[in-house]
């Protein structure tokens, strides 16, 4: 009866993982119908291609070797498909009670981390979006998603000392679903990106202009970001880990309520930011807003209350705004503000862990986050320093105006007047 | 046979269609265009970033007719398509040298 309930446990853990995987995997679907939408219509096909591309990619390279890095194992994830079902009866009968960790399948586990790995790669692509070259992209996220990112995540959730020198839990660096190791590392590899490509031809004017190049469909944006919305339960609710007892089961709640609270918080707080500095509701930073209280909630989505939960939102929202605005006064161009809401909110995301998480400290999290960013910043620099060299990361300036759909992908994405030859 | 070409607020293209047939004018053409007039255009604001908004959103219908159409369609066009503010369009008379009806090959005023 007692291996009944074990096997039991064992599965409704691994079905859990499996089911929050996928709803971070659709998490994918969310930024390509969020970017595209905020793309000009003749860069369209372009970022699609680069969204399902990039999943694949980031899919495939953790598979070769990221996974590996990032918590040992093997290469090509050898071995994978055996379970030792004594072995795993044997673990439960040892303890004694539900309580401890959770025990599951291995394959599970792979997928619910690899969806993570997309994650962190599709936050680079918007930022890059309308003037990159395609491959220098898709060669840039098999690097990313093969070494860099399993690097940072291995000292973090792997728990590895950072080469040697010092070991983040033990200073109390706390990251719940990934903030700063998922988020802000994806915005540190945009930003690294972005400055060595410069902005869309004509974006800045020589007087300190900034101007307006406004997406070709709004609806898809909101679609997209309601994706996302959808998908971050799996996101945040997937890295409690377990589900099978009383308390996992009522946490796993409490994160998918604080989620929630918090991207509503952002939303809100976004749409009144953006009103008072504009004028008008602007929907776009709505949008913004409502992914940047999701980022700063990541970090810590099971300890605050729900009220917490929504005023940590709102901060990112008021946040984002404002560094879009800055990042463009900066010049640096972020066609889809990616870099302002994984990167800065996915910082305060960070620093805002230890008021409601005791285990955390102010100065861990600062270490932690530094130690991400400088790696995954400098790491990227060189790599897409190389691409640059070698063969280049930027389309021709015919091509940009042409758009990136023509020149890439050789196909529009709303095509009219095509004629057969 | 003319040509009239009427520039016209998108939202009044169901009046002005309807006030053709009544006056037997069988054939439109409509396109949907952007343009400005004497208005001047306005700015709006992009993620912070300001914008001019020149060319609104207008319709282009184009009839084919006969001359002694003529008076009636400006006229009808011109009732169903005034709302008697800013931006209610123009209309264009252009003399048409020839029209064929594909189908048949009928030429000249048998063809509009």
């Amino acid at each position: 009866m007692e291996n009944s309930v074990f096997h039991l446990q064992y599965a409704i853990d691994t079905f859990y993982f499996l089911v929050c995987g996928a709803l971070v995997m659709w998490m994918a679907a969310g930024f390509a119908m969020l970017e595209s939408g905020l793309v000009r219509a003749k860069n369209t096909t372009e970022i699609l291609t680069k969204n399902v591309a990039l999943f694949a990619v980031a899919c495939t390279m953790y598979l070769v070797c990221g996974y590996a890095i990032m918590y040992g194992g093997n290469i090509f994830l050898s071995g994978m498909g055996e379970v030792d079902v004594a072995g795993v009866l044997g673990e439960y009968a040892e303890r004694g009670d539900f309580e401890g960790g959770s025990i599951y399948s291995g394959a599970s586990d792979f997928f619910f981390q690899v969806v993570f790995v997309a994650t962190a790669m599709s936050i680079v692509s918007g930022a890059v979006a309308e003037r990159m070259k395609l491959w220098a992209f898709l060669a840039f996220a098999v690097v990313m998603t093969g070494f860099i990112y399993p690097m940072e995540g291995a000292w973090t959730w792997g728990g590895a000392d950072v080469f040697g020198m010092y070991n983040l839990g033990d200073l109390g660096f706390s990251d719940f679903a990934g903030s700063g190791i998922v988020h802000m590392a994806g915005a540190a590899a945009a930003l690294a990106g972005v400055i060595l490509l410069g902005a869309r031809k004509g974006k800045y004017g020589p007087n300190g202009e900034i101007r307006a190049f406004p997406g070709a469909n709004m609806p898809l944006a909101a679609l997209g970001t309601f994706i996302l919305w959808l998908g971050w339960f799996g996101f945040n609710g997937g890295s409690v880990l377990k589900l099978g007892d009383i308390a996992s089961a009522h946490s796993v709640a409490m994160v998918f309520l604080n989620t929630n609270a918090a991207a509503a918080g952002g939303a809100i707080a976004a749409l009144i930011t953006a009103r008072i500095m504009f004028g008008k509701a602007d929907l776009t930073m709505l949008l913004n807003g409502a992914i940047a209280g999701l980022v700063v909630i990541t970090a810590e989505p099971s300890t605050p209350s729900a009220l917490v939960a929504t005023i940590w939102g709102a901060l990112g929202g008021v946040l984002v705004v404002l560094s879009i605005v800055t990042l463009d006064k900066l010049r640096i161009d972020d066609p889809v503000g990616a870099i302002s809401a994984h990167g800065v909110c996915g910082f305060l995301g960070l620093m805002l862990v230890p008021v409601t998480n005791d285990g955390a400290a102010f100065s861990g999290q600062l270490i932690g986050a530094l130690t991400i960013f400088v790696w995954v910043f400098v790491a990227s620099l060189i790599v897409w320093g190389i691409l640059k060299a070698v063969i280049g990361i930027r389309v021709s300036e015919e091509d940009e105006y042409e758009g990136v759909d023509l020149s890439e992908c050789g196909m529009e994405a709303y095509p009219e007047f095509v004629s057969s030859k | 046979m003319k040509l009239v070409t009427a520039i016209i607020k998108p939202f009044k293209l169901d009046d002005v269609r309807e006030a053709l047939s009544e006056i037997g004018v069988q054939g439109v053409t409509v396109t949907e265009v952007k343009g400005f007039g004497r208005q001047k255009g306005h700015t709006e604001l992009y993620r912070g970033a300001e914008y001019v908004v020149d060319f609104l959103p207008k319709v282009k219908v184009e009839v084919a007719i006969g001359d002694g159409l003529l008076d009636q369609v400006i006229e009808s066009i011109t009732k169903a398509a005034n709302t008697g503010k800013i931006g209610d369009g123009k209309i264009f008379v252009t003399e048409l040298e020839q029209a064929i009806r594909i189908r048949t090959g009928e030429t000249g005023e048998e063809a509009v």
